[in-house]
């Protein structure tokens, strides 16, 4: 949920090493650092690594055919539309409700706000859930579905709306704090000064929340492309069709075929290490972009 | 270019912030909004320029009734407490804004603009700063940068919120002659709001002083130092010396003494409540004299050309019963020459008081 | 004042809700569409869970909900997110501990890599945690001949939601704990407490309501996960099989209502989960005077 706000500043621990007051016994120091780190590396760094050490494990050759494979590609191809359909949906959904949450008074603003993170605390499944009770074949509208031909659930729609829904808050969620923390004075400042609507959102709004939009987008992308319980319901397999990337994977896998189920993991993992990349960037330009007298 | 207001009413859920002001700010003149936080002074500063929307009553521009004009046709122009400047913009571009923004047929040509904004930089002096950032600049310079921007838009009248509030002691009196000099020249009509009864009684040539979401006073800064209309004005302006009586044909009775004044009368018997300013008030030595009240010098504090005598008078109590605490300022040398020292028994003599009706609080 | 009123003094008071204005644009725009996308995307779908299991008679619903197989899922999901979201919240306050008040090597970098969970795709997650405590894994294979066997079994499905939580609790209590004045340790320094004390008594407090939320959302979260357990799990009914798999083997053989019937028991308690963070970040910002 609620990941740690882009414009917190990293602040150097020496000084709490150097005050006598804010200081740990060397033993004691010794003790959480070192459970901490053996935490970090046990659950968080060894999976990462085995993760590429399977992929290679039988060589170079077998993790280059196991991702030329026609089925890996169209896997991919699939998961960068679904992404680059529901990512910008929920971009331009977040920014809208950041605006009305962020800028404005209004009953029931709290309510709205948690209606919005409603998506993560359900459980991915029964996100695929509900869209198969909503487009299945016995769905609700399933029979006119049926009738009139169009294919949602088991095919590209039913992906991207699950993936939408799993999807929905992130860039709203990113959004909202960030546009209350910096106020409507600004845009009033804007306003008085003769700007229009538009103006005011894209010559004073936009450059103020580029970095937690960037943010925000690039969280939700990393999300869609690598959704699987939703998407894994409304998918129904088909391969070549109707499988992305994680859901390859998954076949592979349960086929025992382990060094290519691992190489496209591999690929999955290094769009996380991107991911986090780019995360950490942006928290850092965001900082670099902070007013100095907050 | 004037503005009214009139019966203005404002509230925020429950809270009232502008109970029926009316206030007419007259064309050319700098005024101050003075008054306590929350009194409601800038809230009618953000109706006036039509960022808050007035529950009922209306604002009146240069004669025209401007209620339901757009915060963007009026014109005005507005400088934020926190100066709200752009941050992702240089200075320049802060100041460029409005004229940027305007609709194509009446936006200057680009060297126009450049002319523009450097004559404004120039006018706050900050031409050398154009290309830095918001971030990048002091305080006071911000301040001006957000004075500079606008004005950029030829606002008929400027409006500005608590202009000095953010800045220390010595920016803000050397920023205070600055935006006196520059209204000087300039003569746009101009209401900037204040908590500081310094500041407005310095730089304005009108204050309205505001208590509540009331106008209390309005006058020139003479008017309302010397005349204040309410106990509030009195004691928002400065320190003063309070004494609590009772009203009789020859003056007010505090304890046993009997105090003249020349303020408006007041019906014999009505609680009273009289105010004197620190210089307003005389130490007799004597302390059987007849005149004024019974008091005991606490402590004397000798620097400056002035020096302050704390005095105790068990004769005149306050509601909770306790001695009053006067403040007497007096030039040093007549301190020196009636040779006071601390725990001396002396009459305070006032030579000017004001009375008003006392309701209690 | 010189000023003659030049315009009659308006006699009626003039407010008017409905021609309030707002100074700033499109509001109603801006709201609209955030309601009307909300209930396309989120709420009617929603709705159709407790619709579709509505056709169900009670009797009907709790013979599904409470048939054993199902109890049994429950007991593994709630009862090893909840240890997982425990065990998180020691280790998590540890590294975030670590993370805020230590300088050591590599610390920018397990900083960025603490977020892995949620930038790394459950499978993925789920097929290298298998491969590392598997019998013959780097992990699994130290610790067979000890006799504990993790995967296949409902420690592995704990091992899989510790994982998935690291974030959670680390990055609610950081930011508290960044925020945090030494003034208050100098404090109670001064006035002789020692650091276990002004650990227990000082900052603990204060960290307290962050640490709860991080937990609450690890917990959350891990009941509804699914990627990364299954392949972890073994699945083995009645044994380590969790309650999302439940819902999709019901799925599987068509069994809509009764999918959806124990979809209505996650539902339910994901709603009180959300109300109960809600209310924990409320409390957090009280305790500490920051927004979220």
């Amino acid at each position: 949920m609620a990941v740690a706000g882009v414009l917190h500043g990293r602040i150097d621990a020496r000084r709490y090493e150097a005050n006598a007051a804010t200081r740990e016994s060397p033993w004691v120091r010794r003790l959480i650092l070192g459970t901490a780190l053996s935490f970090f590396a046990l659950f968080l760094l060894m999976p990462l690594i085995a993760v590429f050490a399977e992929a290679l494990r039988k060589g170079w050759l077998t993790y280059v055919t196991a991702l030329s494979d026609p089925d890996a590609l169209a896997a991919v191809r699939l998961t960068l539309l679904i992404a680059a359909i529901s990512v910008p949906l929920n971009l331009v959904f977040g920014v809208a409700a950041a605006w009305s949450i962020a800028k404005f008074e209004f009953r029931g603003k709290r309510f709205l706000t948690t209606l919005i993170d409603l998506p993560f605390s359900v459980s991915p499944v029964i996100a695929g859930l509900i869209f198969v009770l909503l487009f299945g074949a016995h769905g609700w509208f399933g029979a006119w579905l049926f009738a009139h031909d169009i294919k949602i659930v088991f095919a590209v729609p039913g992906l991207v709306l699950a993936t939408v829904f799993v999807t929905f808050p992130f860039v709203a969620r990113e959004l909202i704090p960030l546009m209350e923390a910096q106020g409507r004075e600004e845009e009033e400042a804007a306003v008085v000064l003769g700007a229009n609507g538009f103006q005011v959102f894209w010559r004073v709004t936009l450059p103020n929340i580029k970095w937690g939009l960037l943010y925000g987008v690039i969280l939700c992308n990393a999300r869609a492309m690598g959704e699987f319980g939703a998407v894994s319901v409304v998918s129904g397999h088909i391969r070549g069709q109707t499988n992305t990337l994680p859901l390859h994977v998954e076949i592979l896998y349960n086929e025992y075929n382990f060094a290519a189920a691992f190489a496209v993991a591999s690929l999955l993992a290094l769009l996380a290490l991107v991911t986090l990349g780019l995360k950490s960037l942006v928290e850092w330009k965001a900082r670099q972009h902070a007013p100095v007298d907050a | 270019m004037s503005i009214q207001v009139e019966h203005i009413h404002k509230s925020f859920g429950s809270f009232v912030a502008l109970d029926d002001v009316s206030l007419d700010f007259p064309s050319g003149a700098l005024t101050a909004l003075l008054g306590p936080s929350g009194c409601g002074k800038t809230t009618l500063l953000r109706v006036i320029a039509g960022l808050e929307r007035a529950d009922s009553g209306r604002v009146v521009l240069a004669g025209e009734d401007a209620s339901d004009t757009h915060v963007r046709q009026r014109r005005v122009g507005f400088v934020f407490q926190h100066y709200a400047l752009f941050r992702h913009m240089t200075v320049f571009e802060n100041v460029a804004f409005g004229l940027r923004v305007k609709p194509r047929r009446e936006r200057p040509r680009e060297p126009e603009i450049r002319a523009r904004v450097m004559r404004l930089l120039e006018l706050v002096q900050l031409a050398p700063l154009a290309d830095r950032f918001p971030s990048q600049l002091s305080g006071g310079q911000r301040q001006r940068i957000a004075l500079a921007r606008a004005l950029a838009v030829e606002p008929k009248v400027l409006l500005l919120d608590e202009p000095f509030g953010a800045l220390d002691a010595q920016v803000r009196k050397e920023l205070r002659r600055w935006l006196r000099r520059l209204h000087d020249e300039l003569h746009i009509t101009s209401v900037f709001v204040t908590h500081d009864q310094e500041e407005a009684l310095e730089v304005a040539d009108l204050v309205v002083l505001m208590n509540r979401g009331r106008v209390e006073q309005q006058g020139t800064p003479i008017e309302v130092y010397e005349q204040p209309a309410t106990p509030f004005v009195y004691g928002f302006l400065g320190a003063v010396n309070t004494f609590h009586g009772r009203v009789e044909r020859d003056g007010l009775r505090v304890g046993e003494t009997t105090l003249a004044h020349d303020s408006a009368p007041l019906a014999p018997g009505v609680e009273a409540i009289a105010f004197a300013r620190p210089h307003e008030l005389e130490i007799v030595t004597d302390p059987d004299s007849a005149e004024g009240i019974a008091a005991t010098v606490s402590r004397l504090l000798n620097f400056g050309a002035n020096a302050r005598v704390e005095l105790d008078s068990p004769a005149s109590t306050a509601d909770s019963g306790r001695p009053m605490h006067y403040e007497v300022v007096l030039p040093r040398d007549q301190v020196q020459a009636l040779g006071l020292v601390a725990g001396q028994r002396v009459r305070l003599v006032p030579s000017r008081i004001r009375v008003f009706e006392h309701r209690a609080a | 004042m010189t000023h003659r009123m030049p315009v009659p003094l308006g006699a009626a008071p003039r407010f008017n809700p409905s021609r309030q204005t707002r100074v700033l644009p499109g509001f109603p725009l801006a709201l609209g569409y955030t309601l009307v996308y909300l209930s396309l995307m989120v709420l009617i779908p929603l709705s159709a869970v407790f619709i579709k299991s509505a056709s169900l008679s009670w009797p009907e619903f709790w013979a599904i909900v409470s048939n054993p197989r199902v109890v049994a899922t429950y007991r593994l999901s709630f009862g090893a997110a909840l240890l997982a979201a425990a065990i998180n919240a020691v280790f998590g306050l540890m590294l975030a501990w670590a993370l805020v008040r230590y300088e050591f090597p590599g610390k920018k970098l397990i900083d960025a890599l603490v977020d892995l969970p949620f930038a790394l795709p459950t499978a993925v997650a789920g097929i290298a945690l298998t491969a590392l405590y598997a019998g013959n894994g780097w992990i699994g294979s130290l610790l067979e001949p000890l006799g504990i066997k993790v995967a296949f079994t409902p420690l592995g499905v704990l091992v899989a939601l510790v994982f998935i939580g690291v974030p959670f609790v680390v990055r609610t209590v950081q930011p508290i704990l960044e925020d945090l004045e030494t003034e208050l340790e100098e404090a109670a320094a001064s006035l002789g407490a020692n650091r276990r004390q002004t650990f227990t008594r000082v900052l603990l407090p204060v960290l307290l309501p962050a640490l709860l939320t991080g937990f609450a959302l690890a917990f959350a979260r891990a009941v509804g996960e699914y990627g990364s357990v299954i392949f972890i799990a073994g699945n083995i009914p009645m044994v380590s099989e969790i309650t999302p798999l439940i819902i999709i083997t019901k799925l599987e053989q068509y069994d809509y209502v009764g999918a959806t019937a124990v979809a209505v028991v996650m539902l339910v308690f994901s709603f009180i989960m959300l109300l109960a963070i809600n209310l924990l970040q409320a409390w957090s910002a009280k305790r500490t005077g920051r927004n979220r």
